[in-house]
């Protein structure tokens, strides 16, 4: 696999406008405080929403397609190795035990398809 | 007593057990990127310029699938928003620092930086707030980068047959879980990731743009017909 379309100057470029934005993001409030009063609410609760709502638009999909299509079925490994990793993550909420657990879980379940 | 030095030590203490979490996080993202065939220099370099590790790894999946530099960049931005709110709710502690320590701290902010620093703001209002606060974010500064290089010194080496790729939705999945604290953030996640399906063939990769926006209106509406059920402040 290769970074296919992209040449070296627009994956520098991508680089660094997704780094000068962010760096917008967080110094936002930081920078204004004092001239603006306070976040509009509206936007408050916009925000709220944000990570639950990104995070599961990067998750669910990565789990539920498989060889290019959807594949709800138990022959999908990655779907129980989730379900496993969502447990360990739900009872514990810590990166490192969500990997090993999901990870083992995967390797178990393909050994096991075989 | 509080003094510049002792606030600092009592950062790193505190943030010293976190460190183990964000080991492996950095290396996936360093292995992930040089697995889509980023170039070393440039895997490392996301980490020292963007310095976010969930919008790394949505913007490496992006590059592997060929997706535009635009998309790829709006993407960043949206899994970002929420530093947006770190920042507001941070920054009366930052008013009375100078322009530069205020560039340097918000380059610095990440959501184990925000949360940590902010608990000991409101309980110890004594608190050196710049030196407690480089306490807990540098220390995440420095192993995120070197987690980074190890993933990609390591990555280049690991056997299809591992499917290590399957550690970018894992770490996601962690993050998410946490992120759910009420029913109104939990409609966020369940329309967000039922439009992102819906929405997988959608041309650009737009998809996740769209799936995160749909997401966000979901929560709010859902926070209006059911209210939130517990106050909590997002961590």
């Amino acid at each position: 696999m290769a970074a296919s379309d992209f040449d070296t100057i627009v994956l520098w470029l991508v680089i660094l406008a997704g780094g000068v934005g962010t760096f917008a993001l967080r110094a936002s409030f930081v920078a204004l405080f004092g001239r603006l009063d306070d976040v509009p609410p509206r936007v408050e609760r916009a925000l709220r929403f944000v990570p639950a709502a990104v995070l599961s638009a990067l998750l669910v999909p990565e789990l539920v397609f498989a060889d290019g299509g959807l594949a709800l079925s138990p022959a999908n490994p990655k779907l129980l190795a989730g379900a496993v990793a969502a447990a360990v993550a739900w009872r514990t909420e810590d990166i490192l035990a969500t990997l090993v657990a999901g990870m083992g879980a995967l390797w178990l379940v393909t050994f096991a398809l075989g | 007593m509080s003094s510049p030095r002792s606030d600092f030590r009592a950062g790193v203490r505190v943030v010293a057990p976190i460190l183990l979490g964000v080991i492996p996080f950095g290396m996936v993202a360093g292995a992930a990127a040089v697995g889509v065939g980023i170039p070393a220099a440039q895997a490392v370099a996301m980490s020292v310029v963007i310095f976010a590790g969930a919008s790394q790894l949505a913007a490496i999946e992006l590059v592997g699938r060929g997706a535009p530099a635009l998309v790829v960049v709006a993407t960043v931005l949206v899994v970002n928003l929420r530093h947006v709110m770190y920042s507001a709710s941070i920054a009366p502690h930052f008013a009375r620092l100078s322009a530069r320590w205020k560039a340097g701290l918000s380059y610095l902010l990440t959501d184990q930086a925000y949360a940590i620093s902010l608990m000991r703001f409101e309980r110890e209002p004594e608190t050196s707030r710049r030196w407690y606060y480089l306490g807990v974010a540098f220390p995440l500064w420095l192993t995120w980068q070197a987690a980074t290089v190890v993933g990609v010194l390591v990555g280049a080496r690991v056997p299809e047959g591992w499917h290590l790729e399957f550690a970018v939705p894992l770490v996601f999945l962690a993050v998410l879980v946490p992120a759910v604290t009420d029913r109104a953030t939990g409609a966020a996640a369940l329309v967000g990731g039922a439009t992102a399906i819906a929405a997988n063939g959608l041309p650009y990769n737009i998809g996740l743009v769209t799936a995160a926006v749909v997401g966000i209106a979901a929560g709010m509406v859902a926070e209006s017909a059911l209210g939130t059920g517990e106050e909590r402040e997002v961590s």
